[in-house]
C-alpha cells in the first residue's frame, strides 16, 4: 500500500473534506441557536461575495490572514509550532508606529510604505528572536515561550499605547491619526475596472504585498538550499545535523522569518484601514493563521486559498450577525477551532482512511516490497 | 507600601490564586501522563459557562458545578481522543480546543439568554457563599494565628479549600499510589508501562479526564464564587497563567500552589498598584505587573533559575508496535 496520497487529494480533497466537516458541525450550532444553517451559509456567502464591496472587505481580511497564514507555514516546515504570530504581528505594529509617526509630515507614501514594510519586519522579526534562540540554544519549548511572549507583546503595547505614543490630551489608548502619506493607497482602481468602487472596503496595496511575500516564500522553501535545510531540520532534526546542517542557525533564521512575515501584517489595519495603532488590532489574525496555514497544508496557495474563506467568514460573518443578530461574530471563532481541529488535530484519522480509498484504485505495485516512509 | 501586605490583598491573593491553582493542577495530571495541555483556558472557560448558565436555570451553585464540571471533562475527552486515540498534535488539539469554546459559549450564551454572551446575575443559592470557619470569631484577636485563621484562612468560598486541598491529595495520588505510578510512567516512558501489560490509552486517558473535573471545578469558581455569572473573556488569559505556573513549579504539586499563590499574589498586587509609588523604583507601570508571570516563566524555562525540564514523553503520542 502507498503511503502517500495522490497530490491532488492531498492539497484540495482533503481540506475540502475537514472543512465539510467543520461547517456541518457549525451548521449543528447554528440550529441548536435556532436558525436555519442553509439560509445562514447563504447570507454569508452573498455578504462575502455577492457585491464589490463585499469582495474588498473579504481581500482585505484575507490580506491579514496570508501574512500569519505563512507566518505560522514557515516556522511549521522547519518543525516548530509559532504560536506567537499574534504578538509578533502586534509589536510589528509598533514598528509600523514608530516609522510613520517619525515620517509622516514631510516624506511622501511611498518613501514611508517601503520603510514601514522594513520596520513591521524588524520588530516581528525581534519578537521571534528570544524564543527562536532559546528554542535552538537552551531547548525551552517554542509553543510554551511564544505564548508567553504573546502576553508580554500586550503588555507592552497597552504600556506603549498608554505612556508613550498616545498624543498629549487624547483619553484614547492610540497614536494619533497618521497623515496622508502615512497611509498606503486603496485599490479602487482595481474595482473600477469591474465597474464597481470598493464602497468603503479597506482593501489596499498590502494586498499585493501579500502575494508577493506567498511567492516568495514559495521560493523560499522549494527553491533554496536554505529552504532545504529548513525542510530537512524539520523533517528529521537528527538526520538535518548527520548532514552538517547547523540546526540553531536554521532554527533561528527560520524564526526570524515568520516573526517578519508575521510582524508585516500590521501594515494592512494599521496602515490601509485604521491609520493609527489602536490596541489589539489585530484582532486575534495570528491565531486564525494557525488554521490557515493548516488548511493551506503550509503550501503558499493553499494559503491565499485558506485565507480568502477565511476572509470570507470575517466578512461574511459580520453581515450574518446583522441579519441573524443570534449568530455574533464569534461564531467565526468557532468555525476557526473546528478548522483547526478537523484539520490539524484529527489529521491523522482522515489521511490514513483516505489513502486506503485511494490505493485501491491502484494497480498492486508486481514486486511487493517495503515503500520509503 | 501597606497595600503590599495588607489582609485585603492577601485574602484576595487567596481568591486569584484558587482558579489558577485548580487549572495548573489539572495540567499536571495532564502534562505528567504525556499529555500536554494548552486548551486549560478554553476547558476553564467552558466550565465556566456551563456553571453560570446552569446554575442560572437551576437555582443551585452546585448544580451549576455539576454541569460546569461535565462540559470541562468532555472538553478533555475530545482533547484525548485527538491526542490519545487519533494521535494528533496536541498542541494542535488544544488551539483548537480553546477557540471552540469561545466561539460556541457566546453564541449559545447570546441565544439562551439575549445579554450579549453574558449569563444573567446570580445571587443567593446559585453561587458559592463564603463560609466562616468553625471558631473563627473566637480566634479573631488573637494575634498572628487570629489575623492569619480570621482573616485570611475563614471566609473563602468551599471551591477554596476544596483547591487547596487537592494539593496534598495530588501529592499523594502522584506519588504513593499505584495510579499515580503508572500515570507518571507513561508520560516519562509509555513503552516501559506497555511492556509490563499496563494500557497506556487507559492510564492517559483518566489522567485528561481528572484534568478535565479540575478545569471544571476552576471555571465552576471564576462564575459562582469569584463573579456571580459567566462574562464574555471571564478567563482572560488565566489557563495560560496557570500553564506558567505549572512550569514554574516544574510539574510538582506542591511547588504548584506556590506558584499559583505567587502569581495571584501578583494579580492582586497588580490591581491595587495603580498609580502608587514604590521605595527606590518609582511607579511601577500596571502592566509590568501583569506581564511578571509569563516574563518569569520565561525565564525559568531558559534554564537561567533551575531547569525546568517537562515529562519526557510528553507531546509525543504512543505508538504501540511500530
Amino acid at each position: 500500500m502507498k503511503n502517500e496520497l495522490p497530490k491532488w487529494a492531498d492539497y484540495i480533497l482533503l481540506p475540502l473534506i475537514n472543512l465539510t466537516i467543520a461547517f456541518m458541525v457549525a451548521g449543528l450550532v447554528v440550529l441548536l441557536v435556532g436558525e436555519n444553517p442553509l439560509e445562514a451559509a447563504y447570507i454569508l456567502v452573498r455578504g462575502a461575495f455577492g457585491y464589490g464591496g463585499g469582495i474588498a472587505y473579504t481581500l482585505y481580511y484575507a490580506t491579514n490572514f496570508i501574512f500569519t497564514g505563512l507566518s505560522v507555514a514557515v516556522a511549521f516546515h522547519c518543525g516548530l509550532f509559532n504560536i506567537g504570530s499574534e504578538g509578533q504581528a502586534y509589536i510589528g505594529g509598533l514598528g509600523v508606529a514608530i516609522a510613520v509617526l517619525a515620517l509622516d509630515n514631510f516624506m511622501p507614501w511611498w518613501v514611508i510604505f517601503p520603510l514601514a514594510i522594513l520596520s513591521s519586519a524588524l520588530f516581528g522579526a525581534a519578537w521571534a528572536l528570544i524564543p527562536a534562540w532559546l528554542q535552538a540554544k537552551r531547548g525551552s519549548h517554542i509553543v510554551i515561550t511564544t505564548i508567553m511572549f504573546n502576553f508580554i507583546a500586550a503588555s507592552i503595547m497597552v504600556y506603549a499605547l498608554v505612556e508613550v505614543l498616545k498624543p498629549a490630551g487624547s483619553m484614547a489608548p492610540q497614536t494619533r491619526t497618521f497623515e496622508q502619506a502615512g497611509q498606503i493607497p486603496k485599490l479602487d482602481w482595481l474595482f473600477e475596472i469591474f465597474g464597481s468602487g470598493l464602497q468603503g472596503a479597506p482593501l489596499n496595496l498590502s494586498f499585493f504585498l501579500a502575494l508577493i511575500m506567498a511567492f516568495l516564500v514559495w521560493v523560499l522553501i522549494w527553491r533554496t538550499k536554505f529552504g532545504y535545510e529548513l525542510r530537512t531540520t524539520g523533517t528529521n532534526p537528527t538526520a538535518a545535523i548527520y548532514a552538517g546542517i547547523p540546526p540553531v542557525r536554521t532554527i533561528v533564521i527560520t524564526m526570524l522569518i515568520s516573526g517578519a512575515l508575521a510582524g508585516m501584517m500590521a501594515l494592512n489595519p494599521v496602515m490601509g484601514d485604521q491609520t493609527r495603532v489602536e490596541l489589539d488590532f489585530t484582532a486575534g489574525a495570528g491565531f486564525v493563521g494557525i488554521a490557515v496555514a493548516l488548511m493551506g497544508r503550509g503550501h503558499p496557495v493553499g494559503i491565499i486559498f485558506a485565507a480568502i474563506l477565511f476572509g470570507m467568514l470575517y466578512q461574511g460573518g459580520a453581515e450574518l450577525s446583522f441579519d441573524m443578530p443570534n449568530i455574533s461574530r464569534d461564531m467565526i471563532i468557532a468555525i476557526q477551532g473546528l478548522v483547526i481541529f478537523f484539520a490539524g488535530a484529527l489529521e491523522h484519522v482522515f489521511r490514513p482512511s483516505m489513502i486506503r480509498f485511494f490505493s485501491r484504485f491502484e494497480k498492486p505495485p508486481s514486486e511487493p516490497g517495503r515503500e520509503a516512509a | 507600601m501597606e497595600f503590599l501586605y495588607n489582609l485585603d490583598v492577601l485574602n484576595s491573593t487567596i481568591r486569584l490564586s484558587t482558579p489558577l491553582l485548580l487549572a495548573a493542577l489539572a495540567g499536571l495530571y495532564s502534562e505528567r501522563a504525556g499529555v500536554f495541555d494548552i486548551s486549560l483556558e478554553g476547558k476553564m472557560l467552558g466550565g465556566a459557562f456551563a456553571a453560570g448558565a446552569a446554575a442560572f436555570v437551576f437555582n443551585s451553585a452546585w448544580i451549576g458545578l455539576f454541569a460546569g464540571v461535565s462540559l470541562s471533562v468532555l472538553l478533555a475527552l475530545l482533547h484525548g481522543y485527538a491526542c490519545i486515540t487519533a494521535r494528533g498534535n496536541q498542541i494542535v488539539s488544544g488551539v483548537a480546543i480553546n477557540f471552540i469554546v469561545a466561539g460556541i459559549a457566546i453564541l449559545l450564551g447570546q441565544s439562551w439568554f439575549g445579554l450579549g454572551g453574558r449569563t444573567p446575575q446570580l445571587s443567593g443559592p446559585e453561587r458559592f457563599r463564603e463560609i466562616t470557619l468553625p471558631g473563627a470569631e473566637a480566634l479573631a484577636d488573637v494575634p498572628i494565628i487570629g489575623w492569619l485563621y480570621s482573616g485570611i484562612l475563614s471566609g473563602q468560598a468551599i471551591l477554596v479549600y476544596i483547591a487547596f486541598l487537592a494539593v496534598p491529595f495530588t501529592w499523594w495520588v502522584l506519588f504513593r499510589t499505584r495510579f499515580g505510578l503508572r500515570m507518571r510512567a507513561v508520560g516519562e516512558n509509555p513503552a516501559a508501562v506497555d511492556t509490563a501489560g499496563i494500557s497506556v490509552t487507559w492510564a492517559r486517558y483518566r489522567a485528561v479526564m481528572i484534568c478535565g473535573v479540575l478545569c471544571g471545578i476552576a471555571g465552576a469558581y471564576l462564575a459562582l464564587g469569584l463573579s456571580a455569572g459567566f462574562v464574555k473573556d471571564m478567563t482572560a488569559g488565566k489557563g495560560f497563567i496557570a500553564l506558567a505556573a505549572l512550569i514554574f513549579a516544574k510539574w510538582k504539586p506542591v511547588n504548584v500552589m506556590f506558584a499559583a499563590l505567587l502569581f495571584g499574589y501578583l494579580e492582586a498586587v497588580g490591581i491595587r498598584m495603580q498609580g502608587k509609588s514604590m521605595p527606590f523604583i518609582g511607579e511601577v507601570p500596571v502592566t509590568a505587573i501583569q506581564a511578571l508571570p509569563y516574563v518569569l516563566t520565561v525565564v525559568l524555562l531558559a534554564g537561567f533559575i533551575g531547569k525546568a525540564i517537562p515529562p519526557k514523553a510528553g507531546g509525543i503520542p504512543y505508538v504501540k508496535e511500530r
